[in-house]
C-alpha cells in the first residue's frame, strides 16, 4: 500500500499543526524533509521516539518541528508512521504537507488513517466508524456524543431493544418448537405492546441522528441581506477572523466565501453571500444567482437586515425568500441610529437578534436563536445516538421490519410470518452491535422455558 | 490372528439411523458398502422416545425422502399414531410426528438393509481404525478380522465408550443394555480425533397394566392423516392413543430430598447435557418455580405393554424413581420395567468437520449423528444421508455434496454443526433457521427432490412424478390467476362471518386466497371451474399465494446469502499471514478451515470487518 499523508489536526487555525504519515516508506518520506538537530535519521529511531528539528520544502526551511517515530505494527494505523508537529498557522501545515507529497507520499483520502487502522486488525467497524466521527466532529458536543458510543450508550439502548424483541421470538418460539409443553401463546396485545415501544424507541434514534448530524457535520448555514447591511462583518466576526473583504462600498462581496465556525453547541458551514438586489453588473450577477442556489440549499439562513435604514422592498423580497426555511432574522448595526421599522421582521420571522456586528453584542442572543432553530438546544449528548448511515441504516431497515410485523398482527397473519418480521428486526440490530441474531434467540428459549421430554 | 476379510468402497460403522441412511445412501449410489453393527438386533433401534417427527425433526425426515433416504418410508410402515403438530401456527411451522412400533421399525430397516444391493450388513465391534499410506482406510474387528475401504463413516451414537449411569450406580454399557465399544475411542484419539463426552438420558418404560387410565386425559391422533413420504400414498390410519399426565408438588418434594444422589449433581457425570431435553431433576432444580410439569405416555408398540414416559428422564437411583413416579396422579400403582437413565458417551467436536462431514484432516473418513454432537433420530439420519453420498461419491472420484442453509434444514443442520459448534447435544428446531417460510415441510420435495435425482438417489420414474406435481402446481396458479369470483350473497356472508372486508365487485381468486381469514377450502363452493386435484397442489397455491411477500424477501436474502456461499475459500489459506484479521478471527478460521466466505461469516467470533478483510485479501490474491 502507498504511503500516505494529511494533516491531521483539522483545517482551522490552532496552536500546532500537525502533519501524519504512514505507510511502508514513512520513514523515508520523513527523513526527506525533516533533519533532526542531531543529525540522526530518523530511520534510525526506535518506536516511541521523538526528535527535534527542521522542515524543508524546495531546500527552504519552512518550519521548526518535532517528528514523533511509530514502527509498525505498534502505531494508530499498524503501519510505520511519522507524525511532524509544527507550529501551527494553517500556511506552514499545509506547507509540510506539501513536502511530504512532493517525496513520495500520496495524500490521505477522508478517513484513510482510520481505515488503514481498522484494515490492520487496529480496530473493529464500529470503533473504526465511531473514531470517523471523533476526527470529523467539529465541536465539543459532537465530541462527547461520539465518545459515548465507545463507551456503549448505543450499544446499550440498541440490546435493550433487541432483548424485548428476542423475549417475544423465543416466547414464539418455544410455543412453536415445543407444543406439547404447556407454553402459551403470546397474546395480540402484548405482542403488540413489545412492537409498539420498540418501534417508539427507534424512531427516538433515528430522530437523533438528524440532530446528531447537524452537530456532527455541521449546519449548512447562508448569510444574506442586501448590500451592505454588514453580512461579511458577521461572517467575520463568527469565524474569528478577516476573511471577506469589508469595505462600505456595496456589492464587495462577489463570490461566496465559505467559513467553518463553532457556535456554542452547533457547527456552521457559512456562506457568507454576495448582497441580493437586482444588478447590471455582469460579475455582480453571477454571485446573486449563486446566492439564490445557496439560499435554496442551506439548511439554516441568517437573514440580515440594516437597522440604520428603512426596510426597503429589496428586504421585503429577502424576507419573501426566507418562509418556510430554518431563519433568524438578524437586525443589525444596532450602534448606529435606529430608522427602522422592526415589525415587519417580527411578524415574519419567529427568531429575531438584535446585533451589532462591529461591538459583539449579542452574539449570545444568536447563538440562543440558532439553537432553538435546530432544535440542537435540548440534545442530550449522554443519551444514545446514531453515529453514522450504517447505524441508521440498521435501525431503519428494523423498524420497518417491526411496522411489518404490526400490520402483520393487524391483518391476521399466522404467527410464522409475523415470527419471521421480528426476526429480521432482530437481526438488523444485532447487525449493528456485531451478535448473531438466531443462537441468541435459542439461548433465549432456554433460559425462559421448560423444555423438553 | 488377524486375517484379510474384504475390500469395500466404503464402510458404516454403526447400524443406528445415521448408519442406516449413510450405508443405503452409499450402496444406492453404487458404491460397493459395508455396514457394522455390535448387534445385529440393534440395527434402527430406538433406545429412547418410540415416535419420529415433530417440530423441525418433521422437516427433517421429509427433506431425507425428498433426497431418497428411507427414513420416512420406514416411519409411515410402522406408525400407529400420527398428528401434524402446530396446526393453526402457520404452514412454516406444521409438523409432521408419528408414534412408531419401535420393534416394528427396526425389523423393518434391517430388512431393507439386508436386501439392498451393494451393501453387506455384518455384527462385528470395530476396535481399530488407520489410514495407510497410500490413503485406505483399514478397520479391524474384535475377532481379527481386517476389512479395508476408501471411505468410512463413524456413526457410534452413544455405544462409543458408553457409560451409564443410575443414582449411585454405573457401568460401562451402550445404549438398550447392549454393549458399548470401549476400544475404538482409543483408536480414533490416536488418529488426533478431538473427542469429547456429551450426555443424554433416557425414561422409564412402564408396564401398561399399572396404570390408571381412567383418571388420565387421552390424545389421539389425526383424523386426516399425512404420511412423511412423498412416495407413501396413504397413512394406514391410527392404532393406538398416547396419554396425559402431571406431576405434582409430591412429586417436586421427593427428587429435592433425593437430589443428594443424582450422579448429576454429586459431580460423577462429567458429559455435557442436552439443554433441550433435561432430565425431570433439571427441571425442578432449573424451574422451582414451576408448580406442575406435563408429560406424556407413550406406546412402544402394538404388542407390547411397555409404555414410554415421555418428559421424565431421569438419573436418580431405582427406587427414588419408582418412588417420583408413584406420587403422580394414575401412576399409584406403577410398575417400572426399564429404569430410566443417563448415558454418556465420546462424540467429536464438530468444528473438525467439513460441510460435507468428512474430517478438515483425515480424508476419506466421516462423521455422522450423535458422534458429531447431535441429538435425535432425525437429526442423525439426515447427517447420515449427506456422509453416506458424500462418501460414495469420493470413492468414485466426484465432488462433495453440500445442501447450504438456504436449501433445507438438513443444510442448516449441518451448517451449524461444522460451523458454529455446539457446547450440548444439538437439537434441530424451527427457530435455528432464518428461512423457515420457505423451507417448509410441504414443499421439501421442490426444494431437494431435483438434487436427489442429480446425484442419482431418485428414480427416473419418481422424479417424473414429482415434475407432474410441479406442472400442476403451476397450472393451478395460472387458473387462479385468471379466475374471477363473483359477488354471491352466500360468499359476502362468509367474507363478513370471516372478519374481512366483503367484496365491491368480482374479485380474481388469487386475490381473495391471499386473505389470511379465507382458505382455498373455503372458496371451493363459489370457484365453480375449480379442476379435481390432490390436496397437496391447492396447499402449495395457497400458501405461495398467502405469503407471497415473505416468500419473496426471504428468496432476496438468499440470493443475497449465496453471493458469498458460492466466495470459496482456498484449503490451504494462511490465516495468520492475512493483516488485517482480528486474532480472534485469525485462530476461529484456522480452526474451522471454511469451506466458503459465507461459512466464514457465520463463525462467531468473526465479525464484518474480518470479512470485508477477507473479500479484499481474496480479491488481491486475484481469487
Amino acid at each position: 500500500m502507498s504511503t500516505i499523508a494529511a494533516i491531521s489536526t483539522g483545517q482551522a487555525a490552532g496552536g500546532i499543526g500537525v502533519v501524519r504519515i504512514s505507510g511502508e516508506n514513512a520513514l523515508s518520506v520523513a527523513d526527506r524533509i525533516f533533519k533532526t538537530v542531531s543529525g540522526i535519521k530518523l530511520e534510525k529511531l526506535s518506536g516511541y521516539k521523538a526528535a527535534f528539528g527542521k522542515v524543508f520544502f524546495e531546500e527552504k526551511c519552512v518550519d521548526e518541528a518535532v517528528a514523533l517515530v511509530f514502527k509498525a505494527p505498534k502505531s494508530y494505523t499498524g503501519e510505520d508512521v511519522v507524525e511532524i508537529s509544527c507550529h501551527g498557522g494553517l500556511l506552514v501545515t499545509k506547507q509540510v504537507l506539501r513536502a511530504a507529497l512532493a517525496n513520495g507520499a500520496v495524500p490521505a483520502e477522508a478517513g484513510e488513517f482510520t481505515k488503514r487502522a481498522f484494515l490492520n486488525g487496529k480496530m473493529d467497524l464500529t470503533r473504526a466508524e465511531s473514531v470517523m466521527n471523533i476526527i470529523s466532529a467539529k465541536s465539543e458536543q459532537a465530541k462527547s456524543a461520539a465518545l459515548n458510543t465507545l463507551d456503549g450508550a448505543l450499544y446499550k439502548k440498541i440490546s435493550e431493544i433487541s432483548l424485548s424483541l428476542k423475549k417475544i421470538a423465543a416466547q414464539m418460539a418455544a410455543w412453536v418448537d415445543y407444543p406439547d409443553e404447556e407454553i402459551d401463546d403470546l397474546s395480540d396485545d402484548k405482542l403488540k405492546e413489545t412492537l409498539l415501544t420498540a418501534k417508539a424507541e427507534l424512531e427516538k434514534l433515528i430522530k437523533s441522528f438528524d440532530v446528531g448530524k447537524i452537530i456532527i457535520e455541521g449546519v449548512e448555514t447562508a448569510i444574506v441581506g442586501k448590500p451592505n447591511v454588514g453580512k461579511s462583518t458577521l461572517m467575520n466576526l463568527l469565524s474569528g477572523c478577516e476573511k471577506s473583504i469589508v469595505t462600505s462600498v456595496a456589492g464587495t462581496t462577489r463570490d461566496i466565501v465559505e467559513e467553518t465556525v463553532t457556535l456554542g453547541n452547533n457547527v456552521l458551514r457559512l456562506a457568507d453571500t454576495a448582497g441580493l438586489h437586482d444588478t447590471e453588473d455582469t460579475v455582480e450577477k453571477i454571485g446573486v444567482d449563486r446566492t439564490r442556489q445557496k439560499l435554496d440549499r442551506a439548511s439554516l439562513v441568517l437573514a440580515v437586515f440594516d437597522s440604520s435604514t428603512e426596510v426597503d422592498d429589496e428586504d421585503m423580497e429577502i424576507i419573501k425568500m426566507c418562509n418556510g426555511k430554518n431563519a433568524v432574522a438578524i437586525i443589525n448595526k444596532t450602534d448606529l441610529n435606529t430608522k427602522f421599522n422592526a415589525e415587519k421582521i417580527n411578524k415574519n420571522f419567529e427568531n429575531v437578534v438584535y446585533l451589532s456586528a462591529k461591538d459583539r453584542n449579542g452574539i449570545q442572543e444568536l447563538e440562543n436563536a440558532i439553537e432553538k432553530v435546530l432544535g440542537t438546544a435540548d440534545f442530550d449528548t449522554s443519551a444514545a445516538t446514531l453515529m453514522n448511515e450504517r447505524q441508521l441504516a440498521c435501525c431503519t431497515a428494523a423498524l420497518q421490519s417491526i411496522d411489518e410485523a404490526i400490520s402483520a398482527l393487524e391483518i391476521g397473519m399466522t404467527r410464522d410470518a409475523l415470527n419471521v418480521n421480528i426476526d429480521v428486526a432482530v437481526e438488523s440490530l444485532d447487525t449493528l452491535t456485531g451478535e448473531k441474531a438466531t443462537e441468541s434467540v435459542v439461548n433465549e428459549i432456554f433460559s425462559q422455558f421448560c423444555v423438553g421430554k | 490372528m488377524e486375517y484379510f476379510a474384504k475390500e469395500y468402497d466404503v464402510a458404516v460403522i454403526g447400524a443406528g439411523h445415521a448408519g442406516i441412511e449413510a450405508a443405503l445412501a452409499s450402496a444406492r449410489l453404487g458404491a460397493k458398502t459395508i455396514i457394522f453393527a455390535i448387534n445385529l438386533d440393534s440395527v434402527g433401534n430406538m433406545p429412547c422416545n418410540p415416535s419420529i417427527g415433530g417440530t423441525s425433526k418433521g422437516h427433517l425426515v421429509r427433506e431425507i425422502d425428498a433426497l431418497g433416504g428411507e427414513m420416512g418410508k420406514a416411519a409411515d410402515k410402522t406408525q400407529i399414531q400420527t398428528r401434524m403438530l402446530n396446526r393453526g401456527k402457520g404452514p412454516a411451522v406444521h409438523s409432521l410426528r408419528a408414534q412408531i412400533d419401535r420393534r416394528e421399525y427396526s425389523k423393518y430397516m434391517k430388512h431393507v438393509v439386508e436386501l439392498q444391493e451393494n451393501l453387506d450388513l455384518k455384527q462385528a465391534e470395530i476396535i481399530d481404525l488407520k489410514q495407510t499410506d497410500d490413503g485406505l482406510w483399514q478397520l479391524k474387528t474384535k475377532l481379527e478380522a481386517i476389512y479395508t475401504a476408501k471411505s468410512v463413516v463413524l456413526a457410534t451414537g452413544t455405544f462409543l465408550g458408553g457409560k451409564i449411569y443410575i443414582g449411585e450406580v454405573s457401568y460401562e454399557s451402550g445404549p438398550d443394555g447392549m454393549f458399548p465399544a470401549t476400544e475404538l475411542s482409543n483408536s480414533l484419539k490416536k488418529l488426533g480425533i478431538p473427542l469429547r463426552r456429551f450426555k443424554t438420558g433416557t425414561p422409564s418404560r412402564v408396564n401398561r397394566r399399572s396404570i390408571d387410565f381412567s383418571v388420565l386425559e387421552k390424545q389421539e391422533g389425526d383424523e386426516t392423516e399425512t404420511p412423511f413420504s412423498f412416495e407413501t400414498e396413504k397413512a394406514d390410519g391410527n392404532k393406538s392413543f398416547c396419554y396425559i399426565a402431571y406431576t405434582n408438588d409430591d412429586t417436586k418434594q421427593v427428587i429435592l430430598d433425593n437430589l443428594h444422589r443424582s450422579p448429576l449433581y454429586s459431580g460423577k457425570i462429567e458429559g455435557v447435557g442436552p439443554r433441550y431435553c433435561p432430565s425431570f431433576e433439571d427441571k425442578i432444580v432449573r424451574f422451582p418455580d414451576k408448580l406442575r410439569h406435563q408429560f406424556f405416555i407413550e406406546p412402544c408398540g402394538l404388542d407390547t405393554e411397555e409404555l414410554y414416559l415421555q418428559g421424565m428422564s431421569s438419573s436418580l437411583p431405582e427406587d427414588v424413581q419408582l418412588k417420583f413416579l408413584r406420587t403422580i396422579k394414575g401412576l399409584e400403582n406403577v410398575e417400572v420395567m426399564r429404569t430410566a437413565y443417563a448415558i454418556e458417551y465420546d462424540c467429536v467436536d464438530p468444528l473438525a468437520l467439513k460441510p460435507s462431514l468428512e474430517f478438515l484432516d483425515l480424508s476419506g473418513l466421516y462423521g455422522a449423528g450423535q458422534f458429531n454432537g447431535s441429538s435425535g433420530y432425525e437429526e442423525a439420519a439426515a447427517q447420515g444421508l449427506i456422509a453416506g453420498i458424500n462418501a460414495a461419491r469420493r470413492a468414485q472420484g466426484k465432488d462433495a455434496f453440500i445442501l447450504d442453509r438456504a436449501s433445507s434444514y438438513i443444510g442448516t443442520l449441518i451448517d451449524d454443526l461444522v460451523t458454529k459448534g455446539c457446547m450440548d447435544p444439538y437439537r434441530m428446531m424451527t427457530s435455528r433457521s432464518e428461512y423457515r417460510l420457505l423451507l417448509r415441510q410441504d414443499n421439501a420435495d421442490i426444494r431437494l427432490t431435483p438434487y436427489g435425482h442429480e446425484i442419482g438417489l431418485i428414480s427416473d420414474e419418481r422424479y417424473q412424478k414429482f415434475l407432474n406435481k410441479m406442472q400442476l402446481i403451476k397450472d393451478e396458479m395460472k387458473r387462479a390467476a385468471q379466475t374471477t369470483i363473483h359477488v354471491s350473497e352466500d360468499l359476502q356472508k362468509l367474507l363478513v362471518s370471516r372478519e374481512t372486508a366483503p367484496m365491491n365487485k368480482g374479485m380474481k381468486l388469487i386475490e381473495l386466497i391471499k386473505r389470511p381469514q379465507i382458505s382455498y377450502d373455503d372458496l371451493a363452493p363459489f370457484d365453480t371451474e375449480r379442476p379435481d386435484l390432490p390436496p397437496e397442489i391447492f396447499e402449495q397455491v395457497e400458501i405461495e399465494l398467502k405469503y407471497e411477500g415473505y416468500i419473496k424477501r426471504q428468496q432476496a436474502q438468499i440470493n443475497e446469502m449465496r453471493r458469498l456461499e458460492v466466495k470459496l475459500l482456498p484449503k490451504d489459506i494462511d490465516y495468520n499471514a492475512i493483516d488485517g484479521l482480528r486474532l480472534e478471527a485469525r485462530e476461529k478460521l484456522s480452526k474451522i478451515r471454511p469451506h466458503s466466505v459465507g461459512q466464514a461469516s457465520r463463525i462467531s467470533g468473526v465479525s464484518p470487518s474480518d470479512i470485508s478483510v477477507l473479500l479484499i485479501y481474496l480479491a488481491k490474491m486475484g481469487i
